[in-house]
């Protein structure tokens, strides 16, 4: 019963800040509603027996992702708005008709699969704590994808400071002669 | 609790992603877009691993490694977003037209 509650509070919230952040002019107030979004999805992670879930979400997204978000927008100027005008003409509202028939076709699909059995707990699973069952799983039967990862995240790292480092003087100088006469462009 | 709630949710979360991802024309928030599109996927993944009363949580794992990827995903798209505004002064998505012809 108590989940009910904390369900009908926390998904009413997430739903609500992600149309906020879509509708939203100015893309501080876009990542600040989608810090909200985060945090609900947080507590309904807690919610549904997922507690180590709930605290990572929290930290990387709602902390680490999002201070990315900010960071990157600030860089780029806060005061800098959307052009009102569209280049293809009614795009807006074709998106928001295949967004709306989206939505209309998976809670249709939903309320035809709708099942009465009642929702069930991970006690089983959490017996001996969620972060231990997550960690032993990680390490045993999911060691390989764990490795995995960790190989995508260090590429991942290395290759956004590549993206983003500034060009030396010396490699923009040569830059400028190869191209010297032509339009340079990326 | 029902389990059609959650899913409803994460449906839900999906398509305002999906419009976000069609409708708007700043990178920064194309990006934002696809992180609820993520974030929609990881609550049917937590909600069927409650649901089916799991004896090891193999749907939180999975969710895990959605977060992952996301973290991934997000550091190398801003960083292609700070190149783009570097060399042509715009993150209009619209206007990164090189590749159309």
């Amino acid at each position: 019963m108590s989940e009910t509650i904390v369900f009908l509070i926390a998904g009413p919230i997430a739903l609500g800040s992600a149309l906020f952040i879509i509708m939203s002019k100015n893309a501080v107030h876009s990542a600040l509603w989608l810090i909200l979004n985060l945090m609900a999805l947080a507590v309904l992670f807690v919610d549904l027996d997922a507690q180590f879930l709930g605290v990572v979400q929290f930290i990387i997204y709602a902390g680490a992702i999002m201070v990315l978000f900010l960071f990157v927008i600030m860089l780029l100027g806060v005061t800098r708005e959307e052009l009102l005008g569209e280049a293809i003409p009614i795009q807006r509202v074709v998106s928001g008709i295949l967004g709306v028939a989206l939505a209309g076709t998976l809670v249709w699909i939903l309320l035809n699969a709708y099942d009465e059995s009642a929702f069930g707990s991970l006690a089983g699973a959490n017996s001996a704590g969620n972060v231990q069952g997550l960690g032993r799983l990680l390490f045993s039967k999911y060691i390989f994808p764990f490795e995995v990862t960790s190989i995508l995240l260090i590429v991942a790292a290395i290759g956004a400071m590549i993206l983003a480092r500034g060009r030396t003087e010396e490699e923009s100088a040569s830059e400028v002669e190869r191209h010297s006469g032509e339009d340079v462009r990326l | 609790m029902n389990l059609a709630w959650p899913l409803t949710l994460g449906a839900l979360l999906f398509s305002i992603g999906v419009y976000g991802v069609l409708a708007r024309r700043n990178a920064v928030l194309v990006l934002m877009s696809i992180e609820l599109m993520l974030n929609a996927v990881n609550v049917n993944l937590v909600a069927f691993s409650t649901w089916i009363r799991e004896t090891i949580a193999i749907g939180q794992i999975f969710a895990l490694f959605v977060i992952t990827i996301a973290a991934a995903e997000v550091g190398i798209g801003l960083a292609i977003v700070l190149l783009i505004f570097r060399n042509r002064e715009t993150i209009n998505i619209d206007e990164i037209d090189l590749l159309k012809w």
